[in-house]
């Protein structure tokens, strides 16, 4: 009874308070108080669908297109990496891209990494080899910041992961770049500062990063791809949905195999279950 | 403890004669899940949850040593190391996506057979000291899920860490010294994540202590089931073994298509992307959620908006942030007092047509609106609703039930299980042994042959 009588009255008083002190207050607030505050910005921000027709990774029988993600590397390569890492990421990872083990050799080559003279015990550079992650474009962090209107760019490894829907947003970004409609943004008192972009992708639509894919055209495609800005948004977000995980098709395949595996497990679990309880079971009538 | 008729065990060999005068190991598996624990005929589906759980906890330990072994719990390469294990250990991924999902899969498991403890009022004697342990497991789950969170050191791990650890700083006199002496620092921090690893560690293997405690003292009473009637009979009964055995495994197996559905098509679909992000203390996220299965009580910590002021003189006597903290702890913690609070001598929500109503229509709501607005972000009009919600949680408990529970007038409960099961006539029959062979009475021995 004590236990009984405490309770209610605890349960009494917590409602109370919550009723009195906070839901009326609110509710009134609600009311009657200002409106909240609506940024301009949310009136030109639109939803990135994603490329048409979607990815060749997308839904559960999702393979990687590797000429796809050859191309992404060399957007990567040629724009991206000027001002972003992915540390993640060695360059033995790029057999997976379907580069043969001299390819790799030959591609880690032709980046430069940070090392150490033999001789002198200085800090050099020297060219990448196959067990050497992806170097930084800038020493440190501060480096980074000062280059950049001290906006760090994150570094690209695990982006598509980062961001809700990854790589619909990621090819949304990179097309998401113009102006807004000078019309509508006179009338809500719209501006983009200066040093950023306006991006209608961009959560709130001013974006730090220069659009990085300019014109059509901008890199070689090496297969004789068209490479237009579009296409090249869409291999960059495909490299980097590899990059963010290698794994994505291997899980998608092992998927099946334990699904069927556990579909043929489960339907004998059934049987059996009915086969042991045929005889307790009351009779359907 | 058993009921009469529990079948005794007979080893058999040598060996097992041997191992029974020794160390009666085989006589215990056999007494606990096997031929020797009788359990009620009438189970339906809502009791394969705590074998569930169980199997959760096996498969938390089993990932997480493993994991643990290619893991280094120090701020400066903690996120790496997990990044380590998604791209170079063999399998890495699929242990950790088996792990993380693993444990919301543990929680969705446990939310069921937590509810279904409250339908059919499991709490009640003579089962009290089940539901107390149940109760302790919960919050042994919860600090360990949320200390696992913190490990891969991303974003949300170490904003959620601040989050939770400054609860603590709402505790008037101490709480400010308390928060710093529990994460070794003034921010999560390398004492933070340290000690977080190693309780990590420690806690499920203190869960499964108390598993065994739950199991334990389950096999006093026995099984409750769906009518709630107590077992009289032998006849009201099956042996764990071969029936529910059989039946849990078809359960499990469908557990474990749902599972293996989300770790190989949808790993990611139950965390926050923000926590790909490395921690950084000097960027705090826009909106800061905890993982889902904790949602409905961290809408109960901020649906407290307003501090509790004598009216008119601006006297704080308790700010919104100490009553958040009390209202969430205590959301728990009454679960604590469910078997007094319930007079009710039924125990089953199908016999209790009051409590019925309650139930589906007043706490399972006001859950999912709990649910809801605690992932969402803290504007209208989820903050309304969920101090509507949580005004409704506690009365739900800690008033309607104890006066629904005085007030309402239950459905006639049959007979017995078998009654339930069979109706008045077989269930007469049996009791008077001129049953049908094979339709009721005494079990037919299972035969494992192929049916003709």
């Amino acid at each position: 009874m004590t236990i009984r009588l405490g309770g209610i009255i605890f349960g009494l008083a917590i409602t109370a308070v919550m009723v009195l002190w906070s839901l009326i207050p609110g509710a009134y607030n609600l009311a009657f108080g200002p409106a909240p505050e609506k940024q301009p910005s949310a009136a030109f921000y639109e939803h990135g669908e994603g490329p048409a027709g979607g990815f060749s990774f997308d839904g559960p029988f999702g393979k990687w297109d590797v000429a796809q993600l050859q191309r992404g590397y060399q957007v990567y390569k040629e724009v991206c990496s000027a001002c972003h890492s992915l540390k993640f990421v060695a360059f033995r990872n790029l057999r997976d891209l379907g580069y043969s083990e001299a390819e790799v050799d030959a591609e880690a080559a032709t980046w430069t990494v940070p090392g150490i003279d033999p001789n002198t015990g200085e800090a050099t550079t020297r060219p990448g080899e196959p067990t050497d992650y992806f170097p930084s474009p800038y020493p440190n962090a501060i480096a980074a910041a000062a280059a950049n209107n001290n906006a760090i760019p994150p570094d690209l490894s695990l982006i598509t992961k980062a961001r809700h829907d990854g790589s619909n947003y990621l090819y949304s970004l990179l097309t998401g770049y113009g102006e807004p409609d000078p019309e509508k943004a006179k009338k809500v008192g719209f501006e983009t500062p200066a040093g950023l972009y306006f991006n209608k992708h961009f959560p709130n639509v001013n974006i730090a990063m220069p659009p990085p894919l300019s014109i059509d055209g901008q890199v070689t495609y090496a297969d004789g791809t068209d490479a237009t800005i579009p296409q090249m948004a869409e291999d960059v977000a495909a490299f980097l949905t590899w990059t963010a995980e290698p794994s994505l098709v291997a899980r998608k395949q092992t998927g099946w195999a334990v699904l069927g595996f556990l579909l043929f497990a489960t339907a004998l679990a059934f049987l059996s279950y009915k086969q042991i309880w045929a005889g307790v079971k009351p009779k359907k009538k | 403890m058993s009921f009469a008729w529990a079948k005794q065990y007979e080893p058999k060999t040598a060996l097992t004669k041997w191992l029974d005068e020794k160390l009666p190991l085989p006589r215990l598996v056999y007494n606990a899940v096997g031929a020797g624990y009788p359990v009620p005929r009438n189970l339906n589906y809502m009791w394969n949850f705590g074998v569930l759980a169980g199997f959760c906890l096996m498969i938390q330990i089993v990932t997480g040593v493993v994991l643990a072994m290619h893991y280094a719990a120090n701020q400066a390469v903690a996120f790496a190391t997990v990044e380590h294990i998604m791209r170079n250990v063999n399998w890495g991924w699929a242990l950790r996506y088996a792990h993380a999902n693993g444990a919301s899969f543990f929680f969705i498991v446990v939310y069921l057979h937590i509810f279904r403890g409250f339908f059919y009022s499991s709490y009640k004697a003579p089962r009290e000291m089940i539901w107390l342990l149940g109760v302790v497991i919960f919050l042994l789950m919860m600090a360990t899920a949320f200390m696992g969170y913190v490990l891969p050191w991303g974003q949300m791990s170490f904003w959620g860490a601040q989050v939770i650890t400054g609860l603590f700083s709402a505790i008037p006199l101490v709480g400010e010294p308390l928060q710093v002496w529990l994460l070794g620092g003034f921010a999560p921090d390398n004492a933070a994540l340290n000690r977080f690893f190693s309780l990590h560690f420690l806690l499920p293997f203190v869960i499964l202590g108390v598993v065994i405690l739950h199991i334990w003292a389950l096999h006093i009473p026995g099984s409750s089931n769906p009518t709630g009637v107590e077992v009289k009979s032998e006849s009201d009964t099956v042996p764990f073994h071969p029936y529910y055995t059989a039946k849990d495994g078809f359960g499990l197996g469908v557990f474990l298509i749902a599972f293996a559905t989300m770790v190989f098509f949808l790993p990611n679909a139950l965390g926050h992307p923000d926590n790909y992000i490395e921690a950084n203390p000097l960027s705090t996220p826009a909106h800061i959620v905890p993982e889902w299965y904790f949602w409905p009580f961290y809408a109960i910590l901020r649906a407290f908006t307003g501090d509790l002021t004598i009216p008119f003189t601006g006297i704080v006597l308790i700010p919104a942030k100490l009553l958040g903290v009390i209202a969430m702890f205590g959301s728990i913690l009454l679960w604590f007092i469910l078997p007094w609070l319930d007079k009710s001598p039924v125990r089953s929500g199908h016999y209790r047509p009051l409590f019925n109503k309650f139930f589906w229509f007043g706490l399972i709501p006001a859950m999912i609106v709990l649910f809801v607005c605690g992932g969402a972000p803290a504007e209208e009009p989820y903050v309304i609703l969920s101090q509507v919600a949580t005004a409704y949680y506690f009365l739900h408990f800690l008033v309607i039930l104890p006066i629904v529970s005085q007030i309402e007038v239950p459905k006639p409960l049959p007979f017995s299980i078998t009654e339930a099961v069979l109706g008045k006539d077989a269930a007469a029959e049996a009791r008077t042994g001129a049953g049908a062979a094979g339709d009721v009475g005494p079990l037919p021995e299972v035969s494992l042959q192929p049916a003709e």
